[in-house]
């Protein structure tokens, strides 16, 4: 359209004939305007992602320049105890690992069975009764679900396995509720992922006398793998940025452990509990947290990358 | 499933009697399906249980002060004038003022007369609570152990839940807390968040679905990036509002720069700032879904009749699409209510009784509270934790439930 | 007709109302389908035709709502009996769809896939083999055995279909206008073939396309829709009967072109 004005608009001088204007000049300067503003609102969010890598990054260099610390130390070393100047972040992360693991060992069966159900089984009637239900315990905020694993979780832990083997504080208490608070990212995911296969394909299975199982597992979900694998990639990003289950269930203080009926704090919880404290800015612990929110940062946004590409590829075998 | 007769004779391979086994799987996958869904909601049929659990019982009061020093009647009995002087007498002067400023003693009821002499007075306090399941169902218990630690205490069914709770502010006893700061400071935050979000991020919508149409590389650059940070945990937001909005805009948020006394930059301003970027991917997601909806017969009938590209988006498209738009903003914004990392990071106070007052205050919100309370050790703590949960939830449920609505109102209209 | 009742018929209907709801799509349909021959089913549009032919494998069962009323008979059995299984009924009544739907996985696996599930015990090379020969595609595809079936051209993808259908033993199978997405030498080749097959099986096709009912089929019914939107058959017999000399005036108009 444009083009098509500016043809009209060329240079009549140029072309030597006496040209009259019929349009107007294609410049509408409100238009350019509002334009260049909306723009500019595009490009806050540039500005976000440019605002975390620089100052997580900034500030990771200063705590890396402590007297002390080294990147080798920080990724390899088991004990994290900033006042005798022990900076090794493996604890946190394999508690962070212990507590996602948990929380997917929940989400993914339940999820998955979840999804396929409500794809595959259940009656018009059953789904929109059962659907928004399970999007409410998407929209609790972990807060919540914090206090759950507490209050509730915990002692009933506690009560099965004995009050000596569970800790007051203890991952799997926080793992499982975190499982159950990702449980509808990954049964609505992959809901929709088996919701894009065509009909006809379930059609062929069954006029073949498959029942309506195997028609769903060894039809209907491999042609959704790409979907659900992207969804549970999402999921375990969510359990590992989580932060309020941990902060609040799994315990405060670094423990290198795999026991996971023993407290430990994870990245997360980690960077909660200090930045929530009164450390003064500028000390080892308060700019360690940087470090830390950077490995997060770049562990969650790989998923995240991953998780996308993924789902990309089902999108463009069904659309 | 009933017993299949086997109705037809001539087979050409085994496929019958395998049947009966095929269907006996399927029936039990089927089942077992049918409970990983049934899971969630019973789990979040407990979740809420469990809160309320925690929300109404047995509590059993004790006063520090002995009663029968102050009157020799039951309570009830006293006259209000006596009350009046009770706490006159025995409250300090500006407790007394204070009191007469919110409302003079002297209209005040009876019964609120009551509470603040047994509160104040006798200082009557909560020792040990009960949960509600157990004191209905197992109420001597709790009535044997009260009795044995503290054989002076009465007891009593209470409800945490009380008009006082939303309207007292923050107090160091269980009994006499409220969540009125957290709740204006929550209120005052989701309002910043959304005059910065909103406009934010529905220019953003319209730039990517109405102006980048030819897939520029800024567009591609910008939808990307939004689709990445939608995945960013939000703790991560916390440390860029504490980089940017506290350390680096310190003189901005906390005030200063406007000639206002601000201490520091862990002001509500730098909260709700940091709670805008974070919303801000949801919400271009959400209002980008709007936008696509509309159809594009109505785009071209507006360029028909030589309207420009703008005064197509402005009268056509964004009436079209505001509905979708709000809703999604609706959804948003209950992220932001719930949010509770971030405000740790950016540094909401857990201890604070003054009510915000402006961009600048200090400040706490719900969720802080409810963090704060759930990780005290004392029962009483837990139980009006439980409390400002169902406030919490509450207002989520009924802004979501006003969203559904609102959608369907729209989507039954066309 | 009626003086053969000790005939056995490939299905048998009487009287068969299919539902969608409250909404009766088919009303009133009673027909005798002959073994080992083609039936065509045709009519125009939204006259239930496909309701009809998805009945007799109880493929309807999927669509909420979809009832019948009347009965069914396969080898002078209700196929809508409660003690029968409607997967048994489908392994029994095979049925090829109107558009090409092979399983995203390799031409082996389609075709192995149905035999496998229904706990086939002899080679499933054989078998495959055997089927891809019957559907006239295995000098097409003998060396690619384990390519993806979608990489196929439309027309064999369909031919492999029927080679799916073929793998699980049926007797009958249905054909819902199986050559309505394909060119017209594919469908020639798909008419080849069901001449081909009707030595062995009961085939029963739905068209659109006049000529193919004419060419490749035996008998043909002829549905059309009523004026409470209800489809029922109002003419049925030998084919050649049907399209020269039809009983009903509607038929002529709809053969010859009129409508439809």
């Amino acid at each position: 359209m444009q083009k098509s004005i500016s043809i009209s608009n060329g240079s009549p001088e140029s072309l030597g004939i006496e040209h009259k204007r019929i349009f107007r000049n294609n410049k509408r300067w409100s238009e350019n305007i509002i334009k260049m503003l909306l723009t500019l609102a595009g490009i806050v969010s540039i500005f976000t992602t440019i605002g975390i890598v620089y100052e997580l990054g900034k500030e990771s260099l200063l705590f890396f320049n402590l007297p002390g610390v080294t990147l080798r130390d920080f990724l390899t070393g088991t004990t994290w105890q900033p006042t005798i100047g022990k900076f090794g972040v493996l604890p946190l992360v394999t508690s962070t690992m212990i507590t996602s693991l948990v929380a997917m060992f929940v989400a993914i069966p339940l999820g998955l069975g979840a999804a396929i159900f409500l794809s595959e089984y259940a009656a018009d009637k059953t789904r929109k009764v059962l659907k928004p239900l399970l999007e409410i315990l998407a929209g609790i905020p972990t807060v919540v679900y914090g206090y759950f694993a507490l209050t509730f979780m915990t002692p009933i832990l506690r009560g099965i396995f004995g009050q000596d083997n569970v800790e007051i504080y203890n991952m799997l208490s926080a793992g499982l509720v975190m499982g159950i608070m990702i449980l509808p990212l990954i049964s609505s995911m992959s809901e929709d992922a088996l919701h894009a296969v065509p009909r006809s394909l379930r059609d062929a299975a069954l006029g073949l006398g498959a029942t309506k199982f195997e028609t769903s597992i060894q039809i209907v979900f491999p042609a959704a793998l790409s979907g659900i694998i992207s969804a549970i990639i999402l999921g375990i990003s969510r359990a590992v940025g989580e932060t309020m289950i941990v902060a609040i269930a799994a315990g405060s203080g670094p423990n290198f452990t795999f026991n996971p009926f023993k407290a430990a704090e994870t990245m997360t919880g980690y960077i909660a509990r200090i930045s929530g404290g009164d450390l003064g800015y500028d000390t080892p612990d308060y700019n360690s947290i940087f470090a830390i929110g950077l490995l997060l940062f770049i562990v969650t946004l790989v998923l995240n990358m991953v998780s996308r590409a993924i789902s990309r590829k089902y999108r463009e075998v069904y659309e | 499933m009933k017993n299949p007769v086997n109705l037809f004779s001539s087979i050409s391979y085994s496929k019958d009697l395998h049947l009966e086994n095929r269907q006996k799987k399927a029936s039990i996958w089927k089942a077992l399906f049918r409970l990983s869904t049934l899971v969630g909601v019973i789990v979040l049929a407990i979740l809420i249980l469990s809160i309320v659990n925690q929300a109404f019982g047995l509590v059993a009061f004790e006063d520090i002060n002995d009663r029968n020093e102050f009157i020799s009647t039951s309570i009830i009995d006293v006259p209000k004038t006596e009350l009046i002087q009770l706490i006159e007498n025995n409250l300090n002067k500006n407790r007394v003022r204070t009191l007469d400023t919110e409302k003079p003693l002297l209209d005040r009821s009876k019964s609120d007369l009551i509470r603040i002499v047994e509160s104040e007075v006798f200082k009557q306090r909560i020792v040990d609570s009960y949960p509600l399941f157990q004191s209905i169902f197992t109420p001597n218990e709790f009535k044997s152990t009260v009795a044995e630690k503290y054989p002076d205490a009465i007891m009593e069914f209470k409800s945490w839940f009380t008009p006082q709770f939303l309207t007292e502010s923050m107090s160091k006893t269980p009994e006499l807390a409220g969540v009125r700061t957290a709740l204006l400071g929550s209120l005052l935050l989701i309002v910043i968040t959304i005059v910065v979000a909103f406009p934010l991020g529905v220019s953003s919508a319209i730039y990517l679905e109405e102006y980048s149409r030819q897939n520029t590389w800024l567009s591609r650059v910008i939808q990307t990036n939004i689709d990445n940070l939608a995945g960013v945990p939000s703790i991560i937001y916390g440390i860029l509002g504490l980089t940017i909005f506290v350390r680096a805009f310190e003189p901005l948020t906390s005030g200063r720069f406007f000639g206002y006394e601000g201490a520091n930059g862990r002001t509500i301003l730098a909260a709700g700032l940091t709670m805008a970027l974070l919303i801000l991917p949801i919400l271009i997601t959400n209002a980008q879904e709007a936008i696509r909806a509309v159809p594009n017969s109505l785009r071209q009938a507006s360029y028909g009749l030589g309207a420009t590209q703008w005064q197509t988006i402005w009268h056509h498209v964004l009436p079209y699409a505001l509905p979708g738009i709000l809703t999604g903003t609706i959804l948003a914004i209950s992220r932001a209510l719930g949010e509770t990392a971030p405000l740790i990071i950016v540094g909401a106070a857990t201890y604070i009784s003054k009510d915000p007052s402006g961009l600048f205050s200090n400040f706490t919100a719900l969720p802080i509270q409810i963090y704060n309370w759930t990780t005290r050790p004392q029962q009483e703590f837990r139980n009006i934790a439980a409390v400002a949960i169902l406030v919490l939830m509450i207002m989520l449920l009924s802004m979501n439930a006003v969203a559904i609505l609102w959608r369907n109102k729209i989507q039954n209209k066309r | 007709m009626t003086n053969q009742t000790s005939k056995q018929w490939a299905i048998e209907t009487q009287d068969l109302d299919i539902f969608y709801g409250d909404f009766r799509a088919v009303k009133n349909v009673t027909l005798k389908i002959e073994p080992k021959k083609i039936t065509s089913i045709i009519g125009p549009s939204g006259c239930g035709k496909s309701t009809v032919l998805r009945s007799f494998n109880r493929m309807n069962d999927f669509i909420p709502g979809a009832h019948v009323k009347g009965e069914v008979l396969f080898q002078g059995q209700n196929i809508y009996d409660p003690r029968i299984d409607p997967v048994q009924v489908r392994q029994r009544i095979g049925m090829v769809f109107q558009k090409p739907n092979p399983f995203p996985k390799s031409i082996y696996e389609n075709i192995a896939w149905g035999a496998k599930i229904n706990g086939y015990k002899e080679s499933l090379n054989d078998l495959v083999e055997e089927c891809l020969v019957k559907s006239a595609l295995w000098d097409e595809v003998k060396d690619q055995l384990q390519k993806p079936a979608l990489s196929l051209s439309g027309g064999q993808q369909q031919r492999l279909c029927i080679a799916r259908a073929l793998a699980v033993k049926p007797e009958i199978i249905l054909m819902d206008e199986p050559c309505s997405a394909l060119d017209p030498i594919a469908t020639l080749k798909i008419e080849d073939l069901m001449r081909e097959l009707s030595n062995q099986y009961t085939i029963i096709i739905v068209t659109h396309n006049m000529q193919q009912a004419g060419r490749a089929s035996d008998f043909t019914a002829y549905f059309t829709m009523d004026t409470d939107r209800a489809g029922s058959m109002i003419e049925y017999g030998v084919t050649s009967q049907v399209f020269t000399n039809p009983t009903n005036k509607s038929t002529e108009d709809y053969i010859s072109g009129r409508f439809g």
